[in-house]
Protein backbone atom coordinates (compact mmCIF):
# COMPACT_ATOMS: atom_id res chain seq x y z
CA UNK A 1 0.00 0.00 0.00
CA UNK A 2 1.48 3.34 -1.03
CA UNK A 3 1.97 5.89 1.66
CA UNK A 4 -1.09 7.99 2.49
CA UNK A 5 -0.12 11.65 2.16
CA UNK A 6 -3.36 13.56 2.83
CA UNK A 7 -3.82 15.34 6.16
CA UNK A 8 -5.10 13.22 9.03
CA UNK A 9 -6.92 14.14 12.23
CA UNK A 10 -4.95 14.19 15.47
CA UNK A 11 -6.40 11.52 17.73
CA UNK A 12 -6.71 13.64 20.85
CA UNK A 13 -9.55 14.04 23.34
CA UNK A 14 -13.07 13.64 22.00
CA UNK A 15 -11.72 13.50 18.46
CA UNK A 16 -9.98 10.25 19.34
CA UNK A 17 -13.35 8.81 20.33
CA UNK A 18 -15.16 10.15 17.24
CA UNK A 19 -12.71 8.51 14.87
CA UNK A 20 -12.48 5.46 17.12
CA UNK A 21 -16.18 4.81 16.48
CA UNK A 22 -15.58 5.32 12.74
CA UNK A 23 -12.91 2.63 12.85
CA UNK A 24 -15.53 0.30 14.31
CA UNK A 25 -17.85 1.16 11.41
CA UNK A 26 -20.21 3.34 13.42
CA UNK A 27 -20.96 7.07 13.28
CA UNK A 28 -21.41 8.60 16.71
CA UNK A 29 -22.03 12.16 17.82
CA UNK A 30 -22.32 13.72 21.23
CA UNK A 31 -25.88 13.93 22.56
CA UNK A 32 -26.80 16.00 25.60
CA UNK A 33 -28.10 13.81 28.41
CA UNK A 34 -30.25 16.63 29.77
CA UNK A 35 -32.01 18.10 26.75
CA UNK A 36 -31.23 15.49 24.09
CA UNK A 37 -29.63 17.90 21.64
CA UNK A 38 -27.12 16.29 19.25
CA UNK A 39 -23.95 18.15 18.47
CA UNK A 40 -20.95 18.13 16.15
CA UNK A 41 -18.05 18.96 16.32
CA UNK A 42 -17.32 17.71 19.85
CA UNK A 43 -17.82 20.28 22.61
CA UNK A 44 -17.40 20.19 26.37
CA UNK A 45 -20.91 21.18 27.37
CA UNK A 46 -24.30 21.68 25.77
CA UNK A 47 -24.60 25.12 24.22
CA UNK A 48 -28.40 24.74 24.24
CA UNK A 49 -29.01 23.99 27.94
CA UNK A 50 -25.61 24.26 29.64
CA UNK A 51 -25.49 20.67 30.82
CA UNK A 52 -22.10 18.97 31.16
CA UNK A 53 -23.71 15.56 30.90
CA UNK A 54 -23.54 13.92 27.51
CA UNK A 55 -23.05 10.59 25.84
CA UNK A 56 -21.79 9.28 22.55
CA UNK A 57 -24.91 8.28 20.65
CA UNK A 58 -25.03 6.29 17.43
CA UNK A 59 -26.29 8.16 14.40
CA UNK A 60 -28.51 6.44 11.85
CA UNK A 61 -25.84 7.49 9.34
CA UNK A 62 -28.59 8.70 7.03
CA UNK A 63 -28.85 12.25 5.84
CA UNK A 64 -28.91 14.47 2.82
CA UNK A 65 -26.63 16.77 0.88
CA UNK A 66 -26.87 20.31 2.30
CA UNK A 67 -24.28 22.09 0.13
CA UNK A 68 -20.89 21.45 -1.42
CA UNK A 69 -18.01 22.92 -3.39
CA UNK A 70 -16.12 21.36 -6.27
CA UNK A 71 -12.40 21.84 -5.98
CA UNK A 72 -11.05 22.30 -9.50
CA UNK A 73 -7.61 23.34 -8.41
CA UNK A 74 -6.21 22.01 -5.15
CA UNK A 75 -5.01 24.53 -2.58
CA UNK A 76 -3.23 21.84 -0.61
CA UNK A 77 -0.48 19.80 -2.27
CA UNK A 78 -1.83 16.44 -1.09
CA UNK A 79 -5.08 16.91 -3.03
CA UNK A 80 -3.59 17.80 -6.41
CA UNK A 81 -4.21 14.35 -7.84
CA UNK A 82 -7.76 14.28 -6.47
CA UNK A 83 -9.24 17.13 -8.54
CA UNK A 84 -12.02 17.55 -9.23
CA UNK A 85 -13.42 16.49 -5.87
CA UNK A 86 -16.32 17.78 -3.84
CA UNK A 87 -16.11 18.53 -0.10
CA UNK A 88 -19.78 18.18 0.87
CA UNK A 89 -21.80 19.25 3.89
CA UNK A 90 -24.12 16.40 4.90
CA UNK A 91 -27.10 17.12 7.14
CA UNK A 92 -27.84 14.00 9.17
CA UNK A 93 -31.26 12.90 10.37
CA UNK A 94 -30.28 13.87 13.91
CA UNK A 95 -29.83 17.48 12.79
CA UNK A 96 -26.06 17.78 12.96
CA UNK A 97 -24.02 18.56 9.86
CA UNK A 98 -20.75 16.92 8.91
CA UNK A 99 -18.18 17.92 6.28
CA UNK A 100 -17.43 14.85 4.18
CA UNK A 101 -17.65 13.56 0.64
CA UNK A 102 -20.11 11.46 -1.41
CA UNK A 103 -18.03 8.71 -2.94
CA UNK A 104 -20.21 7.28 -5.68
CA UNK A 105 -21.60 10.49 -7.18
CA UNK A 106 -19.64 12.63 -9.63
CA UNK A 107 -19.34 16.25 -8.47
CA UNK A 108 -21.48 17.52 -11.35
CA UNK A 109 -24.28 15.10 -10.39
CA UNK A 110 -24.63 16.24 -6.77
CA UNK A 111 -27.92 17.83 -5.77
CA UNK A 112 -29.03 19.57 -2.62
CA UNK A 113 -31.37 17.22 -0.75
CA UNK A 114 -29.86 14.07 -2.28
CA UNK A 115 -30.32 11.25 0.27
CA UNK A 116 -27.07 9.65 1.39
CA UNK A 117 -25.84 7.11 3.92
CA UNK A 118 -22.54 6.82 5.74
CA UNK A 119 -19.83 4.40 4.63
CA UNK A 120 -16.40 4.05 6.12
CA UNK A 121 -13.08 4.43 4.39
CA UNK A 122 -10.02 3.09 6.21
CA UNK A 123 -7.28 5.37 4.91
CA UNK A 124 -4.53 4.16 7.26
CA UNK A 125 -4.21 1.41 9.85
CA UNK A 126 -5.26 3.94 12.49
CA UNK A 127 -7.66 6.28 10.76
CA UNK A 128 -11.03 5.59 9.20
CA UNK A 129 -12.92 8.51 7.67
CA UNK A 130 -16.71 8.72 7.46
CA UNK A 131 -17.76 9.15 3.84
CA UNK A 132 -21.16 8.83 2.15
CA UNK A 133 -22.90 7.06 -0.71
CA UNK A 134 -26.14 7.79 -2.44
CA UNK A 135 -29.24 5.88 -1.39
CA UNK A 136 -32.74 5.70 -2.87
CA UNK A 137 -35.15 8.32 -1.55
CA UNK A 138 -37.14 6.92 1.34
CA UNK B 1 -20.78 63.89 16.57
CA UNK B 2 -18.03 66.45 17.05
CA UNK B 3 -16.47 64.30 19.78
CA UNK B 4 -16.02 61.32 17.47
CA UNK B 5 -12.46 60.07 17.11
CA UNK B 6 -10.96 60.75 13.69
CA UNK B 7 -8.75 59.28 11.04
CA UNK B 8 -6.12 61.96 10.49
CA UNK B 9 -3.53 60.22 8.37
CA UNK B 10 -3.41 57.59 5.63
CA UNK B 11 -0.46 55.99 3.89
CA UNK B 12 0.11 53.28 1.30
CA UNK B 13 2.96 51.63 -0.53
CA UNK B 14 2.76 50.68 -4.17
CA UNK B 15 0.87 47.46 -4.83
CA UNK B 16 2.35 44.78 -7.06
CA UNK B 17 2.70 41.15 -8.01
CA UNK B 18 5.88 40.49 -10.01
CA UNK B 19 8.64 41.14 -9.16
CA UNK B 20 7.48 41.68 -5.60
CA UNK B 21 8.02 44.50 -3.15
CA UNK B 22 11.72 43.72 -2.69
CA UNK B 23 11.51 44.34 1.02
CA UNK B 24 10.45 42.54 4.16
CA UNK B 25 6.85 42.55 5.33
CA UNK B 26 7.92 44.68 8.28
CA UNK B 27 9.72 47.21 6.06
CA UNK B 28 6.72 47.32 3.75
CA UNK B 29 4.38 48.11 6.63
CA UNK B 30 6.81 50.67 8.04
CA UNK B 31 6.78 52.48 4.67
CA UNK B 32 3.00 52.76 4.82
CA UNK B 33 3.13 53.71 8.49
CA UNK B 34 5.62 56.55 7.99
CA UNK B 35 3.54 57.82 5.06
CA UNK B 36 0.40 57.84 7.24
CA UNK B 37 2.18 59.60 10.12
CA UNK B 38 3.57 62.21 7.71
CA UNK B 39 0.15 62.67 6.11
CA UNK B 40 -1.22 63.48 9.58
CA UNK B 41 1.50 66.07 10.11
CA UNK B 42 2.82 64.07 13.06
CA UNK B 43 6.19 62.59 13.98
CA UNK B 44 6.62 58.92 14.91
CA UNK B 45 7.65 59.98 18.40
CA UNK B 46 4.07 60.91 19.32
CA UNK B 47 2.56 57.61 18.22
CA UNK B 48 1.64 56.02 21.56
CA UNK B 49 -0.70 53.29 20.34
CA UNK B 50 -0.11 50.58 17.73
CA UNK B 51 -2.55 47.90 16.55
CA UNK B 52 -0.77 45.43 14.24
CA UNK B 53 -2.64 43.02 11.97
CA UNK B 54 -2.80 39.45 13.36
CA UNK B 55 0.40 37.46 12.77
CA UNK B 56 2.07 40.21 10.70
CA UNK B 57 4.29 41.92 13.22
CA UNK B 58 4.42 42.98 16.83
CA UNK B 59 3.79 46.44 18.20
CA UNK B 60 7.25 46.30 19.78
CA UNK B 61 8.86 45.92 16.36
CA UNK B 62 6.94 48.83 14.88
CA UNK B 63 7.69 51.03 17.87
CA UNK B 64 11.41 50.24 17.92
CA UNK B 65 11.84 50.90 14.21
CA UNK B 66 9.78 54.07 14.12
CA UNK B 67 11.05 55.59 17.36
CA UNK B 68 7.79 55.45 19.30
CA UNK B 69 9.35 55.84 22.71
CA UNK B 70 6.07 56.49 24.52
CA UNK B 71 4.08 53.42 23.51
CA UNK B 72 1.16 52.93 25.88
CA UNK B 73 -1.44 50.96 23.96
CA UNK B 74 -0.64 47.82 21.96
CA UNK B 75 -3.34 45.38 20.88
CA UNK B 76 -4.31 43.10 18.02
CA UNK B 77 -7.85 42.00 17.19
CA UNK B 78 -7.70 38.39 16.07
CA UNK B 79 -10.41 38.33 13.44
CA UNK B 80 -8.35 37.94 10.27
CA UNK B 81 -9.43 40.29 7.49
CA UNK B 82 -11.98 41.88 9.81
CA UNK B 83 -9.16 43.17 12.01
CA UNK B 84 -8.34 46.55 10.40
CA UNK B 85 -11.92 47.84 10.55
CA UNK B 86 -12.38 46.28 14.00
CA UNK B 87 -9.21 48.10 15.05
CA UNK B 88 -10.73 51.42 13.96
CA UNK B 89 -13.42 50.95 16.59
CA UNK B 90 -10.89 49.86 19.21
CA UNK B 91 -8.54 52.73 18.41
CA UNK B 92 -11.41 55.23 18.61
CA UNK B 93 -12.42 53.80 21.96
CA UNK B 94 -8.81 53.93 23.17
CA UNK B 95 -8.29 57.57 22.29
CA UNK B 96 -11.65 58.58 23.72
CA UNK B 97 -10.80 56.75 26.96
CA UNK B 98 -7.39 58.39 27.17
CA UNK B 99 -5.52 55.10 26.76
CA UNK B 100 -3.57 56.61 23.87
CA UNK B 101 -3.47 59.83 21.87
CA UNK B 102 -2.28 58.79 18.43
CA UNK B 103 -2.93 55.19 17.37
CA UNK B 104 -1.24 53.67 14.32
CA UNK B 105 -2.98 50.84 12.40
CA UNK B 106 -0.59 49.17 9.94
CA UNK B 107 -1.32 46.20 7.68
CA UNK B 108 0.53 44.71 4.77
CA UNK B 109 2.29 41.66 3.45
CA UNK B 110 4.17 40.10 0.60
CA UNK B 111 1.05 38.19 -0.41
CA UNK B 112 2.52 37.47 -3.84
CA UNK B 113 6.28 37.23 -3.53
CA UNK B 114 6.29 35.82 0.01
CA UNK B 115 4.49 32.79 1.38
CA UNK B 116 1.37 32.46 -0.72
CA UNK B 117 -1.98 31.87 0.92
CA UNK B 118 -2.49 28.84 -1.26
CA UNK B 119 0.65 27.25 0.16
CA UNK B 120 0.40 28.17 3.79
CA UNK B 121 -3.09 28.52 5.17
CA UNK B 122 -3.84 24.85 5.52
CA UNK B 123 -0.46 23.91 6.96
CA UNK B 124 -0.55 25.84 10.18
CA UNK B 125 -3.12 24.94 12.82
CA UNK B 126 -2.09 27.93 14.90
CA UNK B 127 -3.25 30.38 12.24
CA UNK B 128 -6.01 28.48 10.45
CA UNK B 129 -9.52 29.57 11.43
CA UNK B 130 -11.07 26.97 13.69
CA UNK B 131 -7.64 25.63 14.66
CA UNK B 132 -7.83 21.95 15.60
CA UNK B 133 -11.42 21.70 14.33
CA UNK B 134 -10.26 22.48 10.81
CA UNK B 135 -7.32 20.13 11.18
CA UNK B 136 -9.41 17.23 12.46
CA UNK B 137 -12.70 17.64 10.59
CA UNK B 138 -12.03 19.68 7.40
CA UNK B 139 -8.49 19.07 6.16
CA UNK B 140 -8.78 15.25 5.93
CA UNK B 141 -11.60 15.79 3.42
CA UNK B 142 -9.71 18.33 1.33
CA UNK B 143 -11.68 21.31 2.69
CA UNK B 144 -8.51 23.30 3.16
CA UNK B 145 -8.74 26.93 2.06
CA UNK B 146 -10.92 30.07 2.12
CA UNK B 147 -12.46 29.84 -1.39
CA UNK B 148 -13.62 26.30 -0.55
CA UNK B 149 -14.98 27.20 2.89
CA UNK B 150 -16.93 30.19 1.61
CA UNK B 151 -18.11 28.72 -1.66
CA UNK B 152 -20.36 26.25 0.19
CA UNK B 153 -22.22 29.32 1.49
CA UNK B 154 -22.41 30.75 -2.01
CA UNK B 155 -23.89 27.51 -3.38
CA UNK B 156 -26.49 27.33 -0.63
CA UNK B 157 -27.41 30.97 -1.32
CA UNK B 158 -27.84 30.14 -5.01
CA UNK B 159 -30.13 27.26 -4.04
CA UNK B 160 -32.25 29.19 -1.58
CA UNK B 161 -32.48 32.53 -3.36
CA UNK B 162 -31.70 31.90 -7.01
CA UNK B 163 -28.48 33.91 -7.03
CA UNK B 164 -26.74 33.38 -10.38
CA UNK B 165 -23.16 33.09 -11.64
CA UNK B 166 -23.86 36.17 -13.77
CA UNK B 167 -24.68 38.15 -10.64
CA UNK B 168 -21.42 37.10 -8.98
CA UNK B 169 -19.71 37.96 -12.25
CA UNK B 170 -21.27 41.42 -12.23
CA UNK B 171 -19.46 42.06 -8.94
CA UNK B 172 -16.12 40.93 -10.38
CA UNK B 173 -16.62 43.01 -13.52
CA UNK B 174 -17.62 46.09 -11.49
CA UNK B 175 -14.50 45.84 -9.31
CA UNK B 176 -12.40 45.52 -12.47
CA UNK B 177 -14.12 48.53 -13.98
CA UNK B 178 -13.32 50.60 -10.90
CA UNK B 179 -9.69 49.47 -11.06
CA UNK B 180 -9.45 51.13 -14.48
CA UNK B 181 -9.98 54.46 -12.67
CA UNK B 182 -7.20 53.71 -10.16
CA UNK B 183 -3.64 53.91 -11.51
CA UNK B 184 -2.38 52.11 -8.38
CA UNK B 185 -4.58 49.09 -8.97
CA UNK B 186 -2.75 45.95 -10.02
CA UNK B 187 -5.50 45.35 -12.60
CA UNK B 188 -5.34 48.91 -13.99
CA UNK B 189 -5.15 48.63 -17.77
CA UNK B 190 -6.56 45.09 -17.78
CA UNK B 191 -10.28 45.26 -18.40
CA UNK B 192 -12.60 42.28 -18.04
CA UNK B 193 -16.00 41.42 -19.49
CA UNK B 194 -18.71 39.15 -18.10
CA UNK B 195 -17.77 36.64 -20.82
CA UNK B 196 -14.16 36.71 -19.59
CA UNK B 197 -15.46 36.04 -16.10
CA UNK B 198 -17.69 33.15 -17.17
CA UNK B 199 -14.83 31.60 -19.15
CA UNK B 200 -12.43 31.61 -16.22
CA UNK B 201 -11.72 28.16 -14.73
CA UNK B 202 -13.52 26.81 -11.69
CA UNK B 203 -11.36 27.01 -8.57
CA UNK B 204 -13.97 26.00 -5.99
CA UNK B 205 -17.26 25.75 -7.87
CA UNK B 206 -19.32 27.98 -7.77
CA UNK B 207 -16.19 30.13 -7.43
CA UNK B 208 -14.34 30.70 -10.65
CA UNK B 209 -10.84 32.08 -10.78
CA UNK B 210 -12.22 35.61 -11.16
CA UNK B 211 -14.43 35.31 -8.08
CA UNK B 212 -11.26 35.31 -6.01
CA UNK B 213 -9.21 38.18 -4.63
CA UNK B 214 -5.73 38.98 -5.85
CA UNK B 215 -2.53 37.90 -4.14
CA UNK B 216 -0.31 40.96 -4.02
CA UNK B 217 2.51 42.71 -2.15
CA UNK B 218 1.60 45.95 -0.46
CA UNK B 219 0.81 47.76 2.76
CA UNK B 220 -1.43 50.54 4.04
CA UNK B 221 -1.80 52.32 7.36
CA UNK B 222 -3.96 54.89 9.10
CA UNK B 223 -3.58 57.07 12.19
CA UNK B 224 -6.48 57.64 14.60
CA UNK B 225 -6.71 60.39 17.20
CA UNK B 226 -9.29 62.22 19.27
CA UNK B 227 -11.59 64.89 17.86
CA UNK B 228 -9.90 67.49 20.01
CA UNK B 229 -6.41 66.61 18.81
CA UNK B 230 -7.61 66.28 15.21
CA UNK B 231 -8.58 69.93 15.11
CA UNK B 232 -4.91 70.93 15.42
CA UNK B 233 -3.63 68.67 12.64
CA UNK B 234 -2.86 69.26 9.01
CA UNK B 235 -5.15 66.80 7.29
CA UNK B 236 -8.92 67.14 7.03
CA UNK B 237 -10.15 64.84 9.83
CA UNK B 238 -12.54 62.03 8.95
CA UNK B 239 -14.83 61.14 11.84
CA UNK B 240 -15.41 57.58 13.00
CA UNK B 241 -19.14 57.98 13.68
CA UNK B 242 -19.42 54.42 14.97
CA UNK B 243 -17.91 50.98 14.74
CA UNK B 244 -18.95 47.48 15.69
CA UNK B 245 -17.76 43.89 15.47
CA UNK B 246 -19.49 40.54 15.48
CA UNK B 247 -18.90 36.84 15.08
CA UNK B 248 -20.99 34.11 13.50
CA UNK B 249 -22.25 31.31 15.75
CA UNK B 250 -20.39 29.13 16.10
CA UNK B 251 -17.42 31.15 14.83
CA UNK B 252 -15.00 28.22 14.79
CA UNK B 253 -17.10 25.81 12.69
CA UNK B 254 -18.75 26.79 9.45
CA UNK B 255 -21.12 23.89 8.72
CA UNK B 256 -23.27 23.70 11.87
CA UNK B 257 -24.87 27.14 11.86
CA UNK B 258 -28.64 27.04 12.30
CA UNK B 259 -28.83 30.16 10.17
CA UNK B 260 -26.26 29.50 7.46
CA UNK B 261 -26.00 33.14 6.37
CA UNK B 262 -25.84 34.87 9.74
CA UNK B 263 -22.26 36.12 10.01
CA UNK B 264 -20.46 38.63 12.20
CA UNK B 265 -21.74 41.56 10.20
CA UNK B 266 -25.34 40.47 10.88
CA UNK B 267 -24.69 41.43 14.50
CA UNK B 268 -22.33 44.36 13.93
CA UNK B 269 -24.16 46.34 11.25
CA UNK B 270 -27.39 47.11 13.15
CA UNK B 271 -25.29 48.14 16.14
CA UNK B 272 -23.09 50.47 14.08
CA UNK B 273 -26.00 52.07 12.23
CA UNK B 274 -27.92 52.41 15.49
CA UNK B 275 -25.03 54.14 17.26
CA UNK B 276 -24.49 56.47 14.30
CA UNK B 277 -28.19 57.29 14.19
CA UNK B 278 -28.43 56.65 10.46
CA UNK B 279 -29.53 53.85 8.17
CA UNK B 280 -27.98 52.13 5.16
CA UNK B 281 -29.89 54.43 2.80
CA UNK B 282 -28.05 57.46 4.24
CA UNK B 283 -24.69 56.19 3.03
CA UNK B 284 -22.93 57.65 -0.02
CA UNK B 285 -20.63 54.69 -0.69
CA UNK B 286 -19.51 51.39 0.80
CA UNK B 287 -16.10 49.75 0.89
CA UNK B 288 -16.95 46.08 1.37
CA UNK B 289 -14.31 43.43 2.13
CA UNK B 290 -14.35 41.49 -1.14
CA UNK B 291 -12.19 38.43 -0.59
CA UNK B 292 -14.62 36.68 -2.95
CA UNK B 293 -17.56 37.95 -4.96
CA UNK B 294 -20.22 36.24 -2.87
CA UNK B 295 -18.82 37.62 0.37
CA UNK B 296 -19.37 41.11 -1.00
CA UNK B 297 -22.95 40.23 -1.94
CA UNK B 298 -23.57 38.55 1.40
CA UNK B 299 -22.28 41.54 3.35
CA UNK B 300 -24.49 43.92 1.35
CA UNK B 301 -27.41 41.82 2.57
CA UNK B 302 -26.36 41.40 6.18
CA UNK B 303 -25.39 45.08 6.48
CA UNK B 304 -28.92 45.94 5.46
CA UNK B 305 -28.29 47.59 2.09
CA UNK B 306 -30.84 45.10 0.76
CA UNK B 307 -32.81 42.21 2.20
CA UNK B 308 -31.33 38.75 2.51
CA UNK B 309 -31.75 36.96 -0.79
CA UNK B 310 -31.94 40.18 -2.80
CA UNK B 311 -28.19 40.76 -3.09
CA UNK B 312 -27.96 39.21 -6.54
CA UNK B 313 -30.54 41.60 -7.89
CA UNK B 314 -29.05 44.51 -5.94
CA UNK B 315 -25.67 44.34 -7.65
CA UNK B 316 -27.22 44.45 -11.14
CA UNK B 317 -27.95 47.46 -13.30
CA UNK B 318 -24.94 49.51 -12.25
CA UNK B 319 -26.22 50.07 -8.72
CA UNK B 320 -22.81 49.37 -7.12
CA UNK B 321 -20.81 51.22 -9.78
CA UNK B 322 -19.40 54.68 -9.44
CA UNK B 323 -22.35 56.92 -10.33
CA UNK B 324 -24.82 54.28 -9.13
CA UNK B 325 -27.04 54.31 -6.07
CA UNK B 326 -24.35 52.76 -3.84
CA UNK B 327 -20.82 52.86 -5.27
CA UNK B 328 -18.89 49.90 -3.81
CA UNK B 329 -15.08 49.64 -3.68
CA UNK B 330 -14.23 52.54 -5.95
CA UNK B 331 -10.54 51.53 -5.77
CA UNK B 332 -11.21 48.09 -7.24
CA UNK B 333 -11.12 46.21 -3.95
CA UNK B 334 -9.30 43.01 -3.10
CA UNK B 335 -10.58 41.63 -6.40
CA UNK B 336 -8.93 44.17 -8.69
CA UNK B 337 -6.84 46.73 -6.79
CA UNK B 338 -4.74 44.67 -4.38
CA UNK B 339 -5.14 42.48 -1.29
CA UNK B 340 -4.06 44.78 1.49
CA UNK B 341 -5.97 42.85 4.17
CA UNK B 342 -8.81 45.37 4.21
CA UNK B 343 -6.68 48.39 5.14
CA UNK B 344 -6.87 49.85 1.62
CA UNK B 345 -10.67 49.86 1.97
CA UNK B 346 -10.21 52.29 4.85
CA UNK B 347 -7.68 54.49 3.03
CA UNK B 348 -9.98 54.64 -0.01
CA UNK B 349 -12.94 55.62 2.17
CA UNK B 350 -10.86 58.43 3.69
CA UNK B 351 -9.80 59.65 0.22
CA UNK B 352 -13.45 59.72 -0.86
CA UNK B 353 -14.54 61.68 2.22
CA UNK B 354 -11.65 64.13 1.86
CA UNK B 355 -12.67 64.65 -1.76
CA UNK B 356 -9.27 63.39 -2.92
CA UNK B 357 -10.36 60.38 -4.97
CA UNK B 358 -9.47 62.16 -8.22
CA UNK B 359 -10.85 60.35 -11.27
CA UNK B 360 -13.16 58.19 -9.18
CA UNK B 361 -14.62 60.68 -6.71
CA UNK B 362 -18.14 59.97 -5.44
CA UNK B 363 -19.80 63.35 -5.91
CA UNK B 364 -20.62 65.02 -2.62
CA UNK B 365 -19.54 62.04 -0.53
CA UNK B 366 -20.33 62.79 3.11
CA UNK B 367 -20.90 59.45 4.82
CA UNK B 368 -19.26 56.12 3.98
CA UNK B 369 -19.25 52.59 5.31
CA UNK B 370 -16.26 50.23 5.53
CA UNK B 371 -16.59 46.55 6.38
CA UNK B 372 -14.21 43.72 7.18
CA UNK B 373 -14.62 39.94 6.87
CA UNK B 374 -12.27 37.37 8.33
CA UNK B 375 -11.78 33.75 9.27
CA UNK B 376 -15.09 31.82 9.10
CA UNK B 377 -17.21 34.96 8.84
CA UNK B 378 -16.08 37.34 11.56
CA UNK B 379 -17.34 40.81 10.75
CA UNK B 380 -16.57 44.44 11.41
CA UNK B 381 -18.00 47.74 10.25
CA UNK B 382 -17.19 51.41 10.67
CA UNK B 383 -19.28 54.38 9.61
CA UNK B 384 -17.17 57.35 8.61
CA UNK B 385 -18.13 60.97 8.03
CA UNK B 386 -16.29 63.93 6.63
Amino acid sequence: MSEYTKPLPELEGHTKDFYGFCKQGELHFQRCSACGTWRHVPRELCAECGSWDWEWARSSGRGEVYTWTVVGRALHPAFQQSCPYAPTVIELEEGVRLLSEVLDVAPEALEIGMPVEVVFEAVTDEITLPKFKRVAAS
Amino acid sequence: MSQAACIVGIGETDFCRKPGSGMSQLALQLRAATAAIQDAGLTPRVIDGIMPFPNLGRAEQFAANLGCENLRFAATIHTGGAAPVASLQAAATAVNAGMATHVLLPAGWNGYSGARVRQTVSQDVASIPGGAIARDYYLPFGFTAPPQWYSVMARRHMYEFGTTPEQLGTIAVTMRKHAQLNPKAVMHGRSMTLDDYLASPMLADPYRFFDCCLETDGAAAVVVTSAERARDLAAKPIQIMSGACGQPYPADEITNRKDFFRTGLSIAAPEAFGKAGIGPSDVDFAMIYDCFTFELLQQLEEAGFCKRGEGGHFVEGGRIELGGELPVNTHGGLLSEAHVLGMSHITEAVRQLRGEAEGRQVEGAEIGVVTGWGDFGDGSIAILRR
